[in-house]
C-alpha cells in the first residue's frame, strides 16, 4: 500500500516544508545522504516553479514499493497557465537555467523517471520518481 | 566499482594525512581525473570523502560530520551544472558534425565548371568565411561562342545564407538552357527568390554574358558590387554598373543591361563585397590597394590572378576572412 502525504505551496516558506517532508520520507525509504540531497533539490525546483509560475499548487510525496523495489515519487501539481512548449522547457540551456543546471532537465537528471502532463490554461502535473538501488 | 573507488580514495587520503607531501597531492590530482572518467559527481566525491574520513579519523565531533552533509547539499547544483555542460558540449559536437556534412552537400550543390570559350580565359576563387558560404558563382556555357557567369551574394552568413542561396542555384538551373539575356536572367531569379525567400533575406547578383563572335560582354546587376573592366590600351579600370533592385524585394523589379567591347588583354573582374570590403585591424582595405593588387598580376592567366588576389587579401586580413570571398576574372586573350 503506497503512502502519500502532501504540502500546499503558496509562499516561498512552503518550499521548505515540502523539502522537509520529502527528506523525511526519503530517509524512511532508506536513501543515503547524497540521494536525499538530490531528492530535496528536485522538490525545491518543482515547488519553486509552482510558486513562480502558477502561484499556488501542491507537492505530494509518495513512498513506492513495486515488486520489492522501493522508491519515492514527487508529484507536483498546479492549476496554473500550463507549459506552452514542453520540448523547449526540457532543453538544456533553456531560459532561466543558462548553464546553472537547474530547470526541468535538472530535475530529470536528479531523478530516475520523469513525466510531464500539462494543458494550456488548465495546469501542470509533474511526476518524478527515484528508485532505491 | 563504487566500493573500489572508495577504497582507493581512502588510501590516498590516509597517505596525505600522514605526511602532506606534494607527491600525495599529485596522486590526488591524478585520482580526480579517474573520478571524472568514472562519471562520479561532486556530491558523491564529498560523500566518499566523508565515509573515508570516518575510517581514518573516527573520533571527530558530530558537528564535523553534519558539515559534510551541508557540503553535499552545496554540491548538488554544481553536479547538475557539470552534467548540463557535458550535454551541451555533446550537442555542440553533433552540430559541428552536421555543419560539416551540410557544407559537403553545399559544395556538391555549388559545383560549377569553367566553360571553354574561344578567346576567353576564365578563372575564379570562392572561399566561405565560415563553414557554409553565402556566395555563389555559377558558369553557364552551351557552346564555344558564348559563356555566362553569375555571381551572387546573400546578405548574412552561415546556414540561413546557404539555404537562401540554394534558391538562386535552383533559379540558375532553370535559365541554363534558355536564350535569356542578362536582364532576363535576373528577372527570372528575382521572381523565384521573391516567392520563396523570407523578407529579411536579400540577395545581390550580377549576371554577365560574353559573346565571342562580337567580343562583347553584356551584364545586368541586382544591387551588386560593380564589376571592374580593365582596359589594356588605356591601362586603367572602368567600373561596370547597371541599375537594378536587390533580388527578392519586388516581383516586378526591372534590370538595366549594359555592354562593353573587350579588346585583347582586357579583363573583367566580378566580385562580392568580401573582396571590396576586406577589413584589416587598421580598417577597410583601400580600393586603390585592391586595384593595385589586381593590376600587379594582370599579365598572368585568369585563374592565377584570382588566386593571387585572394592570397594577398587573405594575408592582409590575418588569414581570417570577415566575409565570404568570391572573385571571377574573365580575360580576353
Amino acid at each position: 500500500m503506497a503512502y502519500r502525504s502532501s504540502v500546499d505551496i503558496h509562499t516561498e516558506w512552503d518550499i521548505v516544508a515540502a523539502r522537509q517532508l520529502g527528506r523525511n520520507e526519503a530517509k524512511k525509504v532508506g536513501f543515503g545522504t547524497v540521494d536525499q540531497a538530490r531528492i530535496t533539490t528536485a522538490i525545491s525546483e518543482l515547488a519553486r516553479n509552482i510558486y513562480l509560475y502558477a502561484g499556488a499548487g501542491k507537492i505530494e510525496i509518495e513512498r513506492l514499493n513495486e515488486d520489492g523495489l522501493f522508491g519515492i515519487a514527487i508529484i507536483a501539481s498546479d492549476e496554473g497557465p500550463g507549459i506552452p512548449d514542453v520540448r523547449k522547457v526540457m532543453e538544456d540551456g533553456y531560459s532561466t537555467s543558462g548553464g546553472l543546471g537547474a530547470g526541468m532537465p535538472g530535475v530529470k537528471r536528479l531523478m530516475d523517471d520523469f513525466r510531464v502532463d500539462t494543458e494550456r490554461g488548465k495546469g501542470t502535473k509533474i511526476t518524478a520518481v527515484k528508485w532505491l538501488r | 566499482m563504487p566500493q573500489q573507488t572508495e577504497k582507493e580514495y581512502k588510501e590516498i587520503l590516509r597517505q596525505y594525512l600522514e605526511d602532506q607531501s606534494e607527491q600525495n597531492l599529485y596522486m590526488g590530482e591524478a585520482f580526480s581525473r579517474k573520478l571524472i572518467e568514472r562519471d562520479i559527481s561532486p556530491e558523491e566525491v564529498i560523500s566518499i570523502h566523508k565515509s573515508a574520513l570516518k575510517d581514518v579519523l573516527p573520533g571527530l565531533p558530530s558537528k564535523v560530520w553534519h558539515s559534510f552533509d551541508f557540503l553535499i547539499e552545496m554540491m548538488i547544483r554544481y553536479g547538475l551544472a557539470l552534467k548540463e555542460h557535458q550535454s551541451l558540449v555533446k550537442r555542440q559536437e553533433e552540430m559541428q558534425l552536421e555543419m560539416e556534412v551540410a557544407s559537403k552537400v553545399q559544395e556538391t550543390l555549388l559545383k560549377t565548371k569553367i566553360p571553354v570559350v574561344e578567346g576567353m580565359d576564365l578563372g575564379y576563387v570562392t572561399v566561405p568565411s565560415r563553414t557554409m558560404s553565402g556566395d555563389y558563382i555559377y558558369f553557364v556555357g552551351n557552346d564555344m561562342d558564348e559563356a555566362g557567369v553569375a555571381v551572387a551574394d546573400v546578405m548574412g552568413k552561415g546556414i540561413p545564407a546557404a539555404l537562401c542561396m540554394s534558391m538562386v542555384k535552383f533559379g540558375m538551373d532553370s535559365v541554363q538552357h534558355s536564350s535569356e539575356g542578362p536582364s532576363g536572367v535576373l528577372s527570372v531569379i528575382n521572381r523565384i527568390v521573391e516567392k520563396s525567400v523570407n523578407d529579411s533575406m536579400f540577395v545581390t547578383m550580377m549576371y554577365g554574358r560574353y559573346d565571342a563572335k562580337s567580343s562583347t560582354f553584356s551584364y545586368a546587376s541586382a544591387g551588386h558590387e560593380p564589376a571592374l573592366h580593365y582596359r589594356a590600351s588605356e591601362n586603367r579600370f572602368v567600373e561596370l554598373d547597371a541599375k537594378g533592385l536587390l533580388l527578392g524585394v519586388s516581383p516586378d523589379a526591372r534590370y538595366e543591361e549594359g555592354s562593353v567591347a573587350l579588346e585583347r588583354d582586357d579583363f573583367i573582374a566580378i566580385m562580392t563585397d568580401g573582396v571590396t570590403e576586406a577589413r584589416t585591424p587598421e580598417g577597410f582595405v583601400e580600393k586603390e590597394t585592391i586595384l593595385d593588387i589586381i593590376s600587379s598580376v594582370k599579365d598572368r592567366p585568369a585563374q592565377e590572378m584570382a588566386e593571387h588576389v585572394f592570397a594577398e587579401l587573405d594575408r592582409m586580413q590575418g588569414f581570417r576572412l570577415q566575409d565570404d570571398f568570391s572573385l571571377v576574372i574573365l580575360k580576353k586573350e
